[in-house]
């Protein structure tokens, strides 16, 4: 009710206090928030509807005028990946854990072994700037089926090296996930080189998921675990992504 | 002030999509600013020059021995616009806190409230659309050739602020709806749609018809200011030409028109 009658006064409001009277719309349980976003299900079906089967633009050598901006987490603290990556990610792992009927853990020497796709692709951060860069790795398809997901699986769930905050209960480290549609696309890879060099810590080393139909935040860096489930409500704060849980779109399409 | 009949100028499907609009676009204005405010600059082509310099606008702070200092670069010519854009209350951010919702810095809220009204937008657009496509009204606004020739006078007639009160719509009032109807908005909601990833995926000509992702957010935002342009003309308009008349025309359809003693 308070919620309703403050945005009815907004308007009349405004002139004099800035447009405070819609801050409350930034908290997580807030109705007014919960009106102003009651078309996220309209719009993920939009645009499910509208992309289908669709392939993100390539891009050529020739519209790669600059290396690719870092962002988030550009170089995680943990004394395991620092040691990792002073040794050139010699002891790496990916493991694929959760619904699936051969669990893998993989070397980096395994997942390039593993035929690549290198794909040169524009890079839309939720900020706003874009960026083109060539992007080189095991498509995600390739590595599920070889750990085949049961028939329960539904998500696939990326676990992170990073930690943007610590919180009380600790180091949050970022997680995010993508549904099976998005997981099985051709072009959403797991990359380990960007503009034909191994990939820096800047940008994810020793491995980052692509999901080129998505924004930025999707596109976890720094995995180290994937895993198949049924459901993202254990996860996190439950809407399934590290941003999502902090008031982003889990479907980043726009 | 007019003295002649009261005519039924806006039908209810017109009066409807002017208000939801009219709030709708409020909304929109302010939540983008808080969107812009992630990123402020704009730029042309597909990508963002981080190594280069493609940026046609940017807004940023730099710290000076006086404090903090807010820097607006337009085109290549550097301006101090601290207070306003760049530094606001002493705090970093391109657009100040009065004209961005909510006010504080908060990207995720910022876009979920400016999706809902694209929504909202996108949606009585083309509900209003369909209903002036079927009861003519659409006819009234498209500017004809006789418009065209009635122009120099309509000019002349505006600059001396001796405004007509018909049942139809002037020569520059025609152009300055169709402007914004059938031209602004399309641009807005298209230039919306292809900085999508999404959308690029499923449309790949969308952006590339703009001149790339960077360069329609760009279009994006000049849109923008040509929409405010034309919301200042509006209001003076109203003003001019007489407010309860012109806001009782909108607000209940019925409109003074000139009798022959205002000829």
């Amino acid at each position: 009710m308070l919620d309703r009658r403050r945005l009815l006064l907004g308007g009349a409001a405004l002139a004099l206090s800035g447009c405070r009277v819609f801050d409350s719309a930034t908290e997580p349980e807030s109705r007014l928030r919960a009106l102003f976003a009651s078309h996220e299900g309209l719009t993920r079906a939009a645009q499910r509807a509208l992309i289908g089967d669709s392939l993100a633009p390539e891009y050529s050598e020739a519209d790669i005028r600059q290396g690719q901006r870092p962002n988030g987490s550009t170089d995680p603290s943990g004394a395991g990946y620092r040691r990792m990556a002073a040794s050139g990610f010699a002891d790496y792992r990916l493991t694929v854990t959760g619904l699936v009927e051969a669990p893998q853990s993989l070397s980096l020497a395994a997942l390039t072994a593993l035929p690549s796709r290198t794909q040169i692709t524009r890079h839309d951060c939720v900020e706003g700037w874009s960026c083109i860069a060539r992007w080189q790795g095991v498509p995600l398809g390739t590595v599920l089926r070889l750990a085949r997901p049961k028939l329960a699986a539904r998500y696939a769930v990326f676990h992170c090296f990073d930690a943007i905050e610590r919180g009380l209960s600790g180091e949050v480290f970022y997680y995010e996930s993508i549904d099976l549609i998005e997981a099985f696309h051709p072009q959403t890879i797991l990359a380990y080189a960007m503009n034909g060099m191994p990939l820096p810590v800047a940008n994810g080393a020793p491995l980052r998921l692509r999901v080129e139909r998505q924004l930025g935040y999707k596109m976890a860096k720094y995995v180290h675990g994937i895993e198949l489930v049924d459901s993202l409500a254990a996860l996190g704060r439950g809407r399934g992504s590290y941003w999502a849980d902090r008031g982003y779109e889990w479907y980043a399409g726009i | 002030m007019p003295h002649g009949p009261l005519i039924y100028r806006h039908r209810l499907p017109t009066r409807i999509a002017h208000w939801v609009w009219a709030v709708s676009l409020f909304f929109l204005l302010l939540t983008g600013l808080q969107i812009f405010n992630a990123f402020p600059s704009l730029h042309i082509g597909r990508e963002s020059g981080f190594d280069y310099d493609n940026a046609i606008l940017a807004i940023g702070a730099v710290e000076t021995p006086a404090g903090l200092r807010g820097v607006t670069r337009i085109l290549g010519a550097e301006f101090d616009t601290t207070g306003v854009l760049g530094v606001s209350r002493g705090e970093v951010r391109a657009f100040p806190a009065a004209l961005t919702i909510p006010s504080k810095t908060s990207l995720a809220t910022g876009r979920i409230i400016h999706f809902f009204f694209a929504w909202l937008l996108v949606g009585t657009l083309i509900l209003w659309l369909a209903a002036s496509a079927l009861n003519g009204h659409l006819r009234q606004l498209v500017p004809t050739l006789a418009d065209l020739r009635a122009l120099p006078r309509d000019i002349a007639d505006h600059a001396r602020l001796r405004f007509h009160h018909a049942a139809n719509y002037g020569a520059l009032q025609k152009l300055a709806y169709a402007f914004v109807l059938f031209l602004a908005l399309p641009v807005m909601i298209l230039t919306g749609l292809s900085m999508s990833p999404g959308v690029t995926a499923a449309l790949p000509w969308l952006p590339e018809l703009f001149g790339g992702r960077q360069t329609a957010r760009t279009i994006h935002f000049l849109t923008m200011l040509a929409l405010l342009g034309f919301f200042a003309v509006h209001m003076a308009m109203i003003i001019l030409a007489g407010p309860v008349n012109e806001m009782r025309s909108i607000l209940t359809g019925w409109y003074r028109t000139d009798g022959v003693s205002d000829a």
